[in-house]
């Protein structure tokens, strides 16, 4: 079994296909949307293979060291091109095909008009520990 | 081996050896030795006192670490120096606990961790998973805090006010996990409320039953928000409303009002209309100019404008909100909720995207979509 993250981007990430923002969409529409999540997460539960899921706010500040007895410069977000990270799903799963299923699965997810919302994600696996056997 | 027996004797315990000189981790150690010993001991052999049999072994194990250490002869001085207690002064001890546990020196975060521990007596495991951090996490954050007492007398009276803060901060932590925090926030408020004779006590107990009374019907089947308005009546609990608002009452005849009087003044208001239509939102808004007077709080102003709005319209709460600055957290909510309102679907469905998009939690986020949402689809037709 191996990590990966499954990563949502508000921007920075190809525009979905079915792009409407979600205040745009019908009520029952946003229910649809959050059911499938749920029971994306749920299933994902009873196979094992769901390890946590996160949303995050949208506010975002960059931070760097800028020497010693200095305050760090804060700065941003850079609102034109800065990658805004929506939430993420760690999944533990067999093989990277199974993690590249499930992500495909997940960008499925019903949006405005009923219809997937073809959103991207980043599937990024997780470096692991070093095996105690190297030989 | 009745648990709940341990739960509640541990903190009376801790407090005694404290009282008596141990330093907090110490009396805690010791009090967990003794604990463990009672598992073996006493299904065999109940002690007819447990709490007496509790506090010697405690001592006991407290004087053998005491003895090993270096600083026995300090401790030992200390010990010599302190009376020994009364029968009667035990429930005083348990006071000094929570004055002890929400000590100012302690972070918010440590302060209600420690008081989980040592006067909710809940495990360190169970603290971690109603807050979802490592366990490892939780114990540092439960020893350091207990490092910053070790220096500190028992002798001073705390303040009320701290332990009731950090109490209300428990409390909204609401639930995860396998312990209900609310729950476990009013059973330390009620024993704090028999310990001590303070009109704040019985409103934050108040305020808390109200608001737990409330919550089957916060939330739908699908973990959405359910706003205070369509919620359906019948969920709420009505024997807790009843003693919320006989313990609210209670209170309010010492006329020494606060601000969780104030808030549990207005939580009874709503509980007590049978319909959201029947709220007595004139009264409402007198209880907020209370609580403005009592706290200058920016949070109460904002929430004072949407009563306002309820009770004279509008406008009325649009008037009173322009005097609030806009960056205060729900001023975008409380604003586009007005706007709607007022018959501006448009400014409404804009304002509630805004408070979307700086929403702080994921129901109150989908909610305010909806919202938007809702009033989107009602404008394209």
């Amino acid at each position: 079994m191996a990590k990966y993250l499954l990563l949502k981007h508000y921007r920075g990430a190809p525009a979905s296909v079915n792009d409407v923002p979600m205040e745009k969409w019908a009520p029952e529409e946003i229910s649809a949307h959050v059911q499938y999540m749920d029971d994306f997460a749920a299933r994902l539960e009873a196979t094992g293979e769901f390890v946590d899921s996160q949303a995050l706010s949208p506010e975002g500040t960059f931070v760097r060291y800028d020497g010693e007895g200095r305050p760090p410069v804060t700065d941003g977000p850079f609102a034109e091109t800065k990658d805004l990270i929506a939430g993420w799903m760690v999944i533990d799963v067999e093989s990277y095909e199974r993690a590249l299923e499930l992500a495909g699965e997940l960008s499925a997810a019903p949006g405005a008009g009923g219809e997937p919302i073809h959103e991207w994600l980043e599937v990024r696996p997780f470096l692991a520990a070093p095996e105690t056997i190297t030989e | 081996m009745d648990e709940d027996l341990l739960r509640t004797l541990t903190p009376t315990v801790i407090a005694v050896l404290v009282r008596r000189g141990a330093d907090f981790a110490a009396a805690e150690d010791a009090v967990q030795d003794a604990l463990v010993e009672a598992v073996h001991v006493w299904p065999g052999d109940p002690p007819r006192d447990p709490k007496g049999w509790l506090v010697a072994v405690a001592w006991r194990k407290f004087l053998d670490a005491a003895r090993a250490d270096t600083s026995r002869r300090h401790r030992e001085v200390r010990v010599e120096s302190e009376p020994m207690p009364g029968p009667g002064e035990m429930a005083d001890d348990t006071l000094q606990l929570y004055f002890l546990c929400a000590h100012p020196s302690l972070t918010p975060a440590s302060a209600v961790a420690l008081t989980l521990r040592a006067v909710g007596g809940l495990t360190t495991r169970q603290i971690a998973r109603a807050y979802l951090v490592p366990e490892a996490t939780m114990a540092q954050r439960i020893s350091r805090a207990k490092r910053s007492l070790s220096s500190v007398r028992f002798d001073h009276p705390g303040d009320v006010a701290t332990v009731l803060r950090v109490l209300y901060l428990v409390f909204n932590e609401g639930y995860s996990g396998d312990v209900d925090l609310a729950a476990e926030a009013i059973r330390l408020t009620r024993q704090l409320g028999a310990r001590t004779n303070h009109a704040e006590v019985a409103g934050l107990l108040a305020l808390m039953l109200l608001h737990h009374a409330r919550r089957p019907a916060r939330t739908g089947p699908d973990g959405r928000l359910v706003p205070l308005a369509e919620q359906d009546r019948g969920l709420w609990d009505t024997r807790l409303i009843a003693e919320g608002v006989d313990v609210l009452q209670a209170a309010l005849t010492r006329d020494r009002l606060g601000e969780f009087q104030a808030q549990a003044a207005i939580a009874a208001l709503h509980a007590d209309a049978r319909a959201a239509k029947e709220t007595d939102w004139v009264q409402i808004v007198e209880w907020y100019d209370e609580l403005v007077r009592l706290t200058n709080s920016p949070v109460a102003r904002l929430n004072r404008a949407v009563a306002l709005g309820e009770a004279d319209g509008p406008r009325a709460g649009l008037a009173a909100l322009a005097e609030l600055d806009p960056a205060l957290p729900r001023y975008s909510a409380a604003a586009a909720y007005l706007h709607e309102r007022d018959g501006n679907p448009a400014t409404a469905a804009r304002l509630y995207a805004e408070a979307a998009r700086s929403a702080s939690n994921l129901p109150e986020r989908d909610h305010l979509t909806r919202q938007a949402a809702r009033l989107n689809a009602r404008l394209r037709r």
